[in-house]
């Protein structure tokens, strides 16, 4: 369909340029010895040619450009689109970092040896983690819940959650977190996570929670 | 309806107020006309009165009057009597299939065979006669020293029906008064934590778990209830505001004071005698035991060492305190002298001992000591530091808490399951469970002794 429009776009340029050859090859005849005129037809017929040749040429030249600007806008218009994409995909991913930051910040509890408020070494570097945490979140206040496993006695468990939680709250603070961020609550044995009486679920229970407020 | 029921109502009030006149000139007086004697000698061990229980025959209540109603009442109020009296663990109640002579027929003095008594080794008798009429209830009721053949105690008492409970408890305490020279029980409540409604709540009972009524309506964790000397008033730590707040209600009126603090504000323990009570605090960032007014507000701080201090009971005298502390790194109990300040540690063995509990009559205290994973209910003597273990390989068993006569104490154990509510003597006799309820109860309080009303 596109190479016959052409074809016929050609023609449209060439009939006129033969009329137009016609009518000044008359004039020349009417000066010029009649001898030469059928040379002078073969000439201007192979000019029309070249020209012809000239003409599909500068067209062809034409259609590329406008061929090549196309595909550049639509080029263009992909990159683009690719780099929101991108972008979207980068917030995404960022956003995706950031809950699972914060749902670690919030998952992750600091355990406790039985009958102890110390905070273990192999705590540390959770709680270091969640000072730097804090630290990109700063506008967020935390709750500090200290609990205890079912072992031992109601009120002494709930000084003793409340003992963790303040534990908890010091490191923090020594990290360099604001104290006015930091609350602390004891539940004692009130609420375990795990209600088997197992070494595994006491271990489970002894902890420090966290609660962005 | 309102206006029909009035008159009524009205009647009732002056029923009551004349039946209560009546019923008071009826107790405070001696049963007419018989020779009533005093104790001559001990029919109760002091050191140990539940070593031996003293055979008592409680034959079934005479009937005056007819009909199945009468006879129902019979066997209730004799049933009811026993009960009762079997609570204290001093006696030992003789089983009626071996009764010899007719107990319906011989109830009087002078016609009670006493032999047939002495016969099944029955040391006391009690005989009773129960007229109920117009939802009145008439009762007399005699206890006999069979061997002397001699009455020890008869009263009569008149009351409505619905007080027949109240009347037979009466009569215990005149029974024990008369036997061990101290007043009973009978009168006493026990405060619990249940968390039957799916939260801990506090729960008030008789001494013998019947009649237990919800007190808190907190839909929160609620801990450590605690009663006045007065018995008017319950402190106790609740979650109502997010965290352990400490609340002092009034039992009758509700109404209460609320303290507040940052922190922890648990295990609230009044000092006998005074309107003032104790109570751990954390708001310093440390807990430590404060001494409080009635109506919560700080008079001053009774611990001073760094780590946790809890748990605190008075000696009856109010002089000393006993409580929890961490100072040497393990929970121990320590004895603090108010006016000295002087502490000394009271226990050695284990490295978990906490709730003591300071026994009325003051030379024990009963605490709850882990050992494996095993908690039990250990009495001390504070003098001589002699432990006595009251419970052993049954589950835990903690909060150990003494009857105002300290002849009983009463505890929670995870002996069948569930934590449930137990008694037992002091010297860890007669374990039994006090009531079946849904749910775990713990922390039982029992209250002190109220004047006899």
């Amino acid at each position: 369909m596109k190479r016959r429009l052409w074809i016929s776009l050609a023609l449209l340029l060439i009939i006129p340029g033969l009329l137009l050859t016609v009518s000044c090859a008359k004039k020349a005849v009417q000066s010029e010895s009649e001898v030469i005129q059928p040379e002078e037809k073969d000439n201007s017929e192979a000019e029309e040619a070249a020209r012809q040749v000239e003409i599909d040429r500068q067209t062809e030249i034409d259609r590329q450009a406008e061929i090549d600007r196309q595909e550049e806008i639509e080029r263009d218009r992909k990159l683009e689109e690719e780099r929101l994409q991108a972008q979207s995909l980068r917030a995404e991913e960022a956003n995706r970092e950031m809950m699972v930051a914060r749902n670690m910040f919030i998952n992750e509890d600091i355990h406790f040896d039985f009958d102890s408020a110390i905070i273990l070494f192999s705590a540390q570097d959770l709680l270091k983690e969640k000072a730097r945490w804090l630290e990109e979140n700063s506008d967020v206040t935390i709750i500090i819940e200290g609990h205890c496993d079912e072992r031992g006695t109601s009120a002494y468990n709930l000084a003793l959650g409340d003992r963790r939680a303040e534990s908890v709250k010091t490191f923090l603070i020594d990290l360099g977190i604001a104290s006015s961020r930091l609350t602390t609550i004891s539940y004692g044995e009130e609420r375990p996570v795990d209600d088997a009486s197992t070494e595994e679920a006491w271990a489970k229970n002894r902890r420090a929670h966290l609660i962005i407020e | 309806m309102q206006l029909c029921l009035s008159p009524h109502a009205q009647i009732d009030k002056i029923m009551k107020y004349y039946f209560k006149i009546f019923f008071f000139i009826i107790i405070t007086g001696l049963f007419a006309g018989v020779l009533v004697c005093q104790a001559e000698y001990d029919y109760i061990d002091i050191n140990n009165p539940f070593l031996r229980k003293i055979p008592i025959a409680i034959p079934f209540f005479k009937s005056i009057g007819d009909g199945p109603e009468a006879a129902k009442a019979s066997v209730a109020g004799s049933d009811l009597l026993s009960e009762t009296l079997e609570f204290t663990g001093y006696f030992k109640m003789l089983d009626r299939g071996a009764f010899l002579s007719d107990s319906q027929s011989s109830l009087i003095a002078p016609k009670i065979n006493f032999r047939n008594w002495t016969f099944i080794k029955a040391e006391l008798l009690i005989t009773g006669g129960i007229l109920i009429k117009n939802n009145v209830v008439e009762m007399e009721l005699r206890l006999f020293d069979t061997f002397k053949e001699r009455l020890l105690i008869g009263k009569r008492y008149k009351g409505w029906k619905k007080d027949q409970r109240k009347i037979i408890r009466r009569f215990c305490d005149e029974v024990v008064y008369h036997l061990t020279g101290k007043h009973g029980i009978f009168s006493t409540k026990l405060a619990f934590v249940s968390d039957s409604t799916g939260n801990k709540e506090i729960y008030i009972c008789d001494f013998d778990g019947h009649d237990p009524k919800r007190f808190t309506h907190n839909k929160t964790i609620t801990l450590f209830p605690a009663w006045s000397s007065s018995g008017k008033q319950l402190a106790y730590t609740s979650f109502i505001r997010g965290k352990p707040d400490l609340f002092i209600k009034n039992i009758n009126k509700k109404r209460g004071f609320r303290l507040v603090k940052k922190g922890i504000q648990i295990a609230p323990a009044w000092v006998p005698g005074k309107y003032m009570l104790s109570a751990t605090l954390s708001f310093s960032g440390d807990q430590e035991i404060y001494l409080l007014t009635g109506e919560g507000k700080i008079i001053n701080r009774l611990t001073k060492s760094r780590g946790i201090d809890v748990d605190a009971t008075w000696s009856p005298d109010g002089k000393k305190m006993a409580f929890v502390s961490k100072r040497s790194g393990t929970p121990q109990i320590y004895i603090k002298e108010i006016a000295s300040d002087r502490v000394s540690r009271l226990t050695y063995d284990g490295r978990y001992n906490t709730q003591p509990s300071w026994s009325p009559h003051g030379d024990k205290i009963a605490y709850s000591a882990m050992s494996g994973t095993q908690i039990n209910i250990i009495v001390i003597d504070i003098k001589s530091g002699k432990l006595l273990k009251l419970t052993d390989g049954q589950g835990d068993n903690e909060s150990p808490t003494w009857s105002p006569d300290s002849s009983l104490i009463a505890f929670s154990s995870t002996r069948e399951g569930q934590s449930k509510i137990y008694v037992m003597t002091m010297y860890g006799t007669d374990q039994r469970r006090l009531f079946t309820m849904a749910g775990e109860q713990t922390d039982p309080a029992w209250s002190p002794g109220f004047a006899n009303k």
